[in-house]
């Protein structure tokens, strides 16, 4: 983890954020966002941080973290995980998917590999039913129509360091017209 | 139109290659809409909502209220801001709509939001967008970066002396957040708590001012309305719930995916030739036509049913996101419908007790009957408990998971009942 300090630039893209809105209050969010994509989570020191960046309560932004659910309260491992297991994608066997990844990773819903490569969640709804099951990584790309084949190639490209490219999902109306 | 669905042209979502992008756009006639209206005195804000009005668009988020109208709930101006607050919260399990206008067609809301600050005389449009959407929150961000480089966004708007700025707020994982009062308060950069109403946002919103807020589907509608009149828009799909519609489909589909079309489509037809029928050959069991929280229906219960509100509202159901939810026939009803309460669970903010703890105790009533500990007396005990849940609470949410539970339990009972212990029976 990074020295528990915002940067000059960090602190320049804070002022554009306050800009948005007339309270301090209201940048809590996007805030704590820019401390998790520095730091990787928003520990209590890092909450501590973004209090006192925005002249905020420390009890106010504990609040804001632990109401949602993409703040990381702590240290994950390098690369989270986030299979949706909800409505649509389990009807399409995200359990089945959730299975299997834990059996190649061995380890449960919740926990983080040995050597802090992965941290595997269940989540809710992520917006993606006609694409599934599916998952998220790292509050980032999001990885559609799973299958096991695909679940290892996503697994070894992270293991390599290779973040999987951004899929576009096509309308389907838009591909019969330019058949 | 049901035999010529194959020849509707989208307007939401177009098929033309690049409409993304604000060159593109505009050469398709994108944003003259806005600078009529602001350039021609016929067009006053009056002019605009009763348009819209009048069109009858019914808003896209799931609750169908007539949007023209909400917007006339705003107070005269006083001087001091006033705002409209764009919901990309989409969160509602089966709805993955509103993250293709961002795609495919950003500048379209971007000018219905326009039109709409225009019609409210509103300087400031707040865009939520679910914190899970960072790939189209990011590009989203860049039409709307665009538009103010073209000067469509900020200060006195093709010359009118209109202003109007647009800023982008990313959510961090929380459904409650798309109930419009959460999303205010997350706005505002708390938990995403909603407020009891009265008073409602127009007369007191984001930061205590009058707010309006609109679904992003309902938005892009919006210059289509202005550019062809409430008459054209009135003549798609059927008179109570007009328009074109975003329909989500998902599930046990061949062709999953978001398709649109006009309001008022025959469910039939969306599953078995839009959708191109259910996977593997196997039988239609169930739809959930609208996101999680609308009532289950048979297959039997969709026959000669069409997707809008007084049609669906016949039929025992809602028209909710148009997110439909389609099951084959080896679902099992009773692990559906426990994911749905654990989903509810989950998502209750916990502000009031008859929602946090009464979607814990269908969870767990249902995590039993799942388990096969479950007695037939937990069926009844479960539908007691939607009566104590429903229209006790501030918001909508303890609503929303009681539905599927009274409505899944009472249409598949046999199926629920097979699940329970039979010694229980006669004890309840």
């Amino acid at each position: 983890m990074a020295e528990l300090k915002f940067d000059k630039e960090d602190l320049n893209e804070i002022e554009k954020i306050k800009a948005k809105y007339p309270t301090n209050k209201a940048a809590t969010l996007q805030v704590l966002w820019v401390a998790q994509r520095k730091f990787g989570n928003v520990k209590p020191e890092v909450q501590e941080l973004v209090a006192e960046t925005l002249d905020l309560p420390h009890s106010h932004v504990h609040g804001v973290a632990s109401f949602y659910t993409q703040y990381y309260k702590e240290e994950t491992g390098k690369f989270v995980l986030d299979v949706c297991t909800c409505l649509s994608c389990q009807l399409c066997g995200a359990y089945d998917i959730v299975d299997y990844i834990e059996d190649q990773l061995g380890i449960k819903l919740g926990e983080t590999t040995d050597d802090g490569m992965f941290t595997l969640q269940e989540v809710e709804c992520l917006g993606a039913c006609g694409y599934a099951p599916m998952m998220q990584i790292t509050n980032g790309v999001y990885v559609n129509n799973l299958d096991k084949e695909k679940v290892d190639n996503v697994l070894n490209d992270l293991k390599n360091g290779k973040m999987p490219a951004y899929e576009q999902m096509q309308l389907p109306q838009h591909e019969s017209t330019t058949e | 139109m049901a035999q010529d669905w194959k020849d509707y042209e989208p307007v939401l979502l177009p098929n033309i290659p690049d409409i993304h992008k604000i060159d593109v756009y505009m050469e398709n006639g994108g944003y003259e809409t806005i600078k009529n209206v602001l350039e021609s005195d016929e067009w006053t804000p009056e002019k605009v909502t009763n348009e819209v009005k009048a069109a009858n668009l019914k808003g896209r988020g799931g609750a169908g209220f007539n949007a023209g109208l909400k917007w006339s709930f705003m107070p005269e101006p006083d001087g001091g801001p006033r705002y409209l607050a764009a919901n990309g919260d989409e969160s509602e399990p089966g709805t993955f709509k509103d993250r293709k206008i961002f795609e495919y067609n950003p500048h379209q809301f971007i000018e219905g939001a326009l039109i709409a600050s225009y019609a409210m005389t509103i300087d400031v449009v707040h865009v939520y967008i679910r914190g899970e959407y960072k790939s189209w929150i990011d590009m989203f961000q860049k039409a709307v970066d665009d538009a103010y480089e073209k000067g469509f966004l900020g200060k006195n708007i093709f010359g009118s002396g209109h202003s109007v700025d647009m800023y982008v707020t990313s959510g961090a994982g929380a459904y409650i957040c798309g109930e419009e009062t959460g999303m205010m308060e997350s706005l505002e950069g708390k938990r995403g708590y909603p407020r009891t109403k009265p008073p409602f946002p127009a007369q007191k919103g984001l930061w205590g001012r009058p707010t309006t807020i609109n679904n992003i589907e309902t938005l892009t509608n919006v210059p289509l309305i202005i550019k062809n009149g409430s008459d054209w828009f009135k003549n798609i799909g059927p008179d109570d719930h007009p328009g074109p519609i975003l329909y989500g489909i998902s599930g046990h589909v061949n062709k999953p995916g978001v398709y649109e079309l006009p309001s008022g489509m025959p469910i039939k037809t969306l599953i078995e030739e839009v959708a191109d029928g259910i996977r593997g050959g196997k039988k239609f069991k169930a739809l959930i036509p609208g996101g999680a929280s609308t009532p289950v229906l048979r297959a039997d219960m969709c026959e000669g049913v069409t997707m809008n509100a007084d049609s669906l509202r016949e039929a025992g159901t809602l028209m909710g996101t148009a997110g439909m939810v389609v099951m084959d026939e080896d679902t099992d009803m009773v692990e559906v419908l426990w994911r749905i309460t654990h989903f509810f669970h989950h998502e209750s903010c916990g502000q009031c007790t008859p929602c946090r703890e009464g979607t814990g105790w269908l969870e767990k009533l249902l995590l039993k009957i799942r388990e096969g500990r479950g007695e037939v007396k937990d069926l009844d005990l479960l539908l007691d408990l939607t009566t104590q849940m429903e229209g006790r609470t501030i918001c909508a949410l303890a609503d929303a998971a009681a539905w599927p539970v009274r409505n899944t339990i009472n249409r598949f009972r046999d199926e629920f009942e097979q699940r329970c212990k039979k010694t229980a029976h006669a004890l309840a």
